[in-house]
Formats: structure tokens, C-alpha cells, sequence
């Protein structure tokens, strides 16, 4: 489809490339936003990527809407496609079937799909699992890329990199949750998120990892700058783990010496679409025991 | 120094907002109606990026460790300077051990208490506002409480020259339970039908008790959508889109039941289709409509949304030039 450009009322634009998701589309968004950010332009206050779109947040009285619009335009017919972008594999370790959002699940069954499992056991029903180690191996198997930022701060859309064909999909909620506990991981429509704060939500919840992804008091050293985890183009590996690595995290977390575990590489998006299994696992290897 | 003596139902530091940090999913924050909060620094003789106290509904109770120039502005509300009643919208002088209390509000949701010199609390990300949902900012990310003890910048002469000094009435907000917003629509507005859009333009909208700093639900008729085939990863609902980023006074229409606009604190994107953004001066007025208010909106393209824009601003700066007693360029700048 060609890209459409609307007005977000009088200091926001909106650019939206697609309306359906893919890899592809998520590597244009980010190349174009690169280019917006390396042209300084002025009156532009930020630039925020989504997974099909972006939104440029902007001074009119620094820069006329219009011309900002032809400025964009232009961005993007000159947008080269992404040659290679530094990402993060960072380690995720997640304790699956956990507890406490299987406490959370039961206190809104009201408003959920099908009350008589567990959140993890109607994904794995609607996509076709018939255990859940076979589940959360395919949950856990192929990392995410984080396609987009936002919600409230820190909150990533990690969309797996298989195919279209192997992506766990969820509806949402039927009515969304009044209350989701903090670090919960969760499930809704073909993206995971963990919630950084406590509060609404309507993705299904399937886990609990130890490690905060926001965190505004500054206790550990690894957020202090940003205050979030997530950085856009962060691929997300989900490591199952039990619950006595959960408390040893835990632990760590508290007492702010928790290092959280990244590798930065060159990710080359033309080396991924030739064969995505094999270049995946060349970079697991690389990145070696992240 | 302002010790709070009693919090009020929920009073927070705010001040412009924090900005450039949107892609982080960090909204601006900052005062809800942004023109009685700049008026009110006008009328203490602070800058705009001064912060304040805004209050919701029901007033907090402060005393003073020294010599300021105070006024409160936004809602209607009662404000005793120790036993005696005061009026807002003045710049008044206090001194060390004065007892400043707000009662609760009479027309409106949202009053500012301004005071010379501004709140000092630390700021971050360049901000001091605070940002409730992701306890950011302010004092501790949380609403002020009994006990809390508030740094405030030096009293300078110029603030000084401002006591007595009175806001015209003709520039004070109306704070009417009916409200009118004008609307750049577009986004994800190609999910509705022609009529859809057109009923939303035309109905009568009502504010329903969910409305705060995050977003205002709205209650009126049913969105209705075109048929489609959802696409990859938006959801199967008519009203999912892949998530997209929300700009601040975008209006969403979650399972087409309700609308929501979303406000200050804004969550910053989702799968929700969008239809239009209410311009940013006009969230100042839904600020100030309590639950049971009536709204109406009005598309407007890019150009008038200019114009509204130069005309609110224009306001501000001919309303700090009839306070000033000289025309000094320092309160006109901005």
C-alpha cells in the first residue's frame, strides 16, 4: 500500500507504511526514523517508532506542518534500505506457568475466552500444542525483535522472527484487566510484552520474569540512563527458567547488583531474509552463552 | 519551603511537561490545563517552566517557611489565607508560618497554586512533573501527602511588584459543563464508515467518572466500522489495528463501545484505531469538564489548527502584558 501521512492534530504526524505486520515493513520504519534523526531537523522534538508506522512529534513554530510533511516525504523516497543496525540480544529469563498471574487470570475469569484453563493452556489449545514444554519451547525458541517502544515507559512489542505460519497468535482479553501484575509476560495478537508497571491490561499472561524492564528509583546500573530496558532494533531471547533461578534473580534485583546479560552485534536484515533459521542461530552462536 | 499539611484528594507537582521522550513511552505529563497553569506563573512573576501544585477536586492544606507571592488559578474553589477568604486569580504575598488552605472545587476539575520562584523539587528528564502510572517524577511518582516538604525558588523582586495584581475577567476560562473541541480528524479513521464519522462529528458526547490524567472516556452513539478481513497482527476485533503510536489528544475507539481521548499522560501507543486528534489547546478545556459534562467536536484542517494555535498564544502573551507593569520582555518572551 503507499504510505499515508496525516495530521496528529496540530503537533503531531503520523506516517503509516502498512497496515499489516511484517519484519520488512518494521526495518523501513526504523530506517526512515534513523534518517529523520540524523538530519537534526529543526522544530523536530522526536521521532517514535511503531511497527508499521511512525509519529514525529514537532514545534509548528519552529517548522510549518506542511513544509515538515514535504521533508518527510522526502525522507523516505530516499531511504536506503537498513544495511546492517547495532541490536542487542538480550537474555529474558522467564518463569513460565508462574503463580501469581495465574492468580491474576483466575480473578478476572469474567472476562476472558475460556475460563476453565489457564491463559498458557488456551494458547497452546487455539495454536495447536499439545503440551505445554512443546508450548513454551516454541515461545522461548527463536528470539523477538522488539518492533516498537511505548504504553507506558518501557513497555516493548517483541514480535518472534519466524514465520508467518509458526507465529503464536492470541486474541485479547473480551474485556481488558483492571490489574496485571508487574513483569508479567504476556500474549496478544501476534506480540509478546511484559508489563514494566502494574495495571490494566488485556494480553493473555503466561509468565513472570524477575528482571524489572522500567525502573524509576535508579537502583540498578544497567537502566539509570533511560530508566527502561528496551532500546528499538533489541532482539529479546525468552529463557525459561525454574523458580529457584527466579528467587536467585530476584535477589540480585534487589539488591541492585543484577547485570542484565546483552550483546551487542550487527544484525544485516538482507543476511536474515536469505535464510532466517540459519543466521539466527549464527548470531546465538556468536553471542555465545547469552 | 511549603509543608503540606494535608494532601488534598490528589495534588501533584506539575509544570510544562517533559518532552522528547515520547518514544521511551514516556508522555509529556505536566498541568492538565496548561493556560490557567501559565497564567498563574505569569501572575507570580515565573517563568514557564516554573512548577506547580495542581489540585483535583479538593485542595491541600500548606504552610509557608518564608516570604512568597502566591496565587491560585483554573477551577473555581475557596482559598483561605489563614482565616480569611482570598480570590484567585490575584498574586497575593505571604509570609513565614502563613496557613494557605484550598476547599474543594465548585466549577471545574483542576486548579494551580503557583508560587514565585516555583517548586525546586529535582527534575527529570528535564521535567518535574509527575507522572502517576509509572510513579516518574515529582515527589516519589505519587500524589502529595501530609508530611511532604516542598523546596521553592527564590522571591525576586519582580514577583514582588505583581501583589495585588488581577487577571481581567475577560481572559478567565468559562469552566462550562458543555464543551467544544476542535478535531484534526484522520489516523486510523478509515476503519469507520462515512457515517460513522459523521455521527461522531454530530453527537452530543458525555463525560464518564473514568476521566483523568491518562484519558477521558466518553459516552454517545456506536462506532460502526467497514468490513475486512483483519490483517496480519492486528487482532480480530473490528477495532484493532497493528499497534500504532497515539499522539496526546488522539481519540480511540476500543471495540467501538466508547471513546477515549487520551490526555497528558497519555499511554503512548497501542492496537486501538484512532480517529483524530483534538488540538492541544483544547485539552485545557476538557481538563476543567467533570463527569456528567457534555462535549461536541469540530473537525478543523492544518491551517485553522495554526490559527487556534497563534490566537491561544497570543491570549497568554496579551494577558501577561496587561499584568506587567512595565513591558518587560522577560514575562513576554514565549
Amino acid at each position: 500500500m503507499d504510505t499515508r501521512y496525516d495530521y496528529g492534530g496540530d503537533e503531531f504526524i503520523f506516517v503509516d507504511f502498512d497496515i499489516e505486520m511484517s519484519l520488512e515493513v518494521n526495518f523501513r520504519v526504523l530506517s526512515v526514523c534513523q534518517e529523520i534523526e540524523r538530519q537534526r531537523i529543526d522544530g523536530v522534538i522526536e521521532v517514535c517508532p511503531a511497527n508499521t508506522s511512525y509519529l514525529v512529534h514537532y514545534e509548528p513554530e519552529k517548522i510549518e506542518p506542511r513544509r515538515l510533511m514535504r521533508v518527510l516525504r522526502d525522507i523516505e523516497r530516499d531511504a536506503q534500505h537498513i544495511e546492517s543496525l547495532d541490536s542487542r540480544l538480550v537474555d529474558i529469563p522467564v518463569l513460565y506457568d508462574d503463580p501469581w498471574t495465574k492468580e491474576c487470570a483466575k480473578n478476572f475469569a469474567d472476562r476472558h475466552q475460556d475460563a476453565s484453563v489457564s491463559n498458557l493452556e488456551y494458547l497452546m489449545a487455539i495454536n495447536g500444542y499439545s503440551s505445554k514444554e512443546e508450548f513454551i519451547a516454541a515461545h522461548s525458541g527463536t528470539p523477538y525483535w522488539v518492533s516498537m517502544i511505548g504504553f507506558v515507559p518501557g513497555t516493548a512489542w517483541c514480535f518472534q522472527m519466524v514465520s508467518r505460519d509458526r507465529a503464536i497468535q492470541a486474541p485479547k482479553y473480551v474485556r481488558p484487566r483492571t490489574d496485571t501484575p508487574e513483569r508479567a509476560v504476556s500474549h496478544g495478537g501476534v506480540f509478546v510484552a511484559i508489563y514494566p508497571v502494574r495495571g490494566p491490561g488485556g494480553y493473555q499472561l503466561l509468565g513472570m520474569t524477575p528482571v524489572p524492564i522500567y525502573d524509576p528509583t535508579g537502583s540498578l546500573v544497567d537502566l539509570r540512563e533511560r530508566y527502561i530496558l528496551a532500546l528499538a532494533g533489541d532482539r529479546w531471547k525468552l529463557r525459561p527458567i525454574d523458580m529457584d533461578e527466579f528467587h536467585s534473580i530476584r535477589a540480585e534485583v534487589e539488591a541492585g547488583t543484577y547485570r542484565y546479560k546483552t550483546v551487542v552485534q550487527k544484525f544485516e536484515p538482507a543476511e536474515y531474509f536469505r535464510d532466517p533459521n540459519r543466521y539466527l542461530k549464527r548470531l546465538q552462536r556468536e553471542a555465545g552463552e547469552c | 519551603m511549603l509543608k503540606i499539611v494535608e494532601g488534598g484528594l490528589q495534588t501533584t507537582v506539575q509544570d510544562a511537561g517533559r518532552f522528547g521522550w515520547y518514544h521511551i513511552g514516556m508522555p509529556p505529563a505536566g498541568a492538565m490545563d496548561q493556560f490557567s497553569f501559565r497564567v498563574g506563573n505569569i501572575l507570580v512573576g515565573n517563568g514557564d517552566d516554573a512548577a506547580a501544585l495542581e489540585i483535583t477536586f479538593a485542595g491541600p492544606v500548606m504552610e509557608t517557611t518564608e516570604e512568597a507571592v502566591v496565587a491560585v488559578t483554573g477551577a473555581d474553589l475557596s482559598v483561605y489565607l489563614n482565616d480569611t477568604r482570598v480570590p484567585q486569580w490575584v498574586a497575593h504575598r505571604v509570609r513565614q508560618g502563613d496557613r494557605i488552605a484550598c476547599g474543594e472545587v465548585e466549577r471545574g476539575v483542576r486548579a494551580y497554586f503557583c508560587v514565585s520562584g516555583g517548586i525546586t523539587i529535582p527534575s527529570l528528564l528535564g521535567s518535574r512533573s509527575t507522572y502517576l502510572l509509572a510513579r516518574f517524577g515529582g515527589v516519589e511518582g505519587r500524589r502529595l501527602l501530609a508530611g511532604d516538604l516542598l523546596p521553592v525558588g527564590p522571591l525576586r523582586p519582580e514577583a514582588e511588584a505583581l501583589i495585588g495584581r488581577t487577571v481581567p475577567s475577560r481572559f478567565l476560562p468559562r469552566l462550562q459543563r458543555e464543551v467544544g473541541l476542535r478535531i484534526i480528524m484522520g489516523l486510523c479513521s478509515y476503519r469507520l464508515t462515512e457515517e460513522s464519522v459523521e455521527e461522531f462529528l454530530r453527537a452530543k458526547w458525555e463525560v464518564s467518572t473514568e476521566a483523568d490524567r491518562v484519558g477521558y472516556r466518553l459516552r454517545g452513539p456506536e462506532f460502526r466500522f467497514k468490513d475486512r478481513e483483519p490483517p496480519f497482527g492486528a487482532g480480530s476485533d473490528a477495532s484493532n489495528v497493528v499497534d500504532v503510536g497515539y499522539p496526546v489528544g488522539s481519540v480511540q475507539v476500543p471495540g467501538g463501545q466508547e471513546a477515549i481521548l487520551l490526555m497528558r499522560d497519555a499511554v503512548t501507543g497501542g492496537g486501538y484505531a484512532t480517529i483524530g486528534t483534538a488540538i492541544q489547546c483544547d485539552i485545557d478545556l476538557l481538563a476543567q469538564a467533570s463527569p456528567g459534562s457534555k462535549v461536541r467536536f469540530r473537525a478543523m484542517d492544518i491551517d485553522d489548527a495554526m490559527q487556534a494555535r497563534h490566537d491561544y498564544r497570543a491570549r497568554i502573551a496579551e494577558i501577561a502584558q496587561s499584568l506587567s507593569l512595565f513591558d518587560r520582555v522577560g514575562l513576554l518572551g514565549q
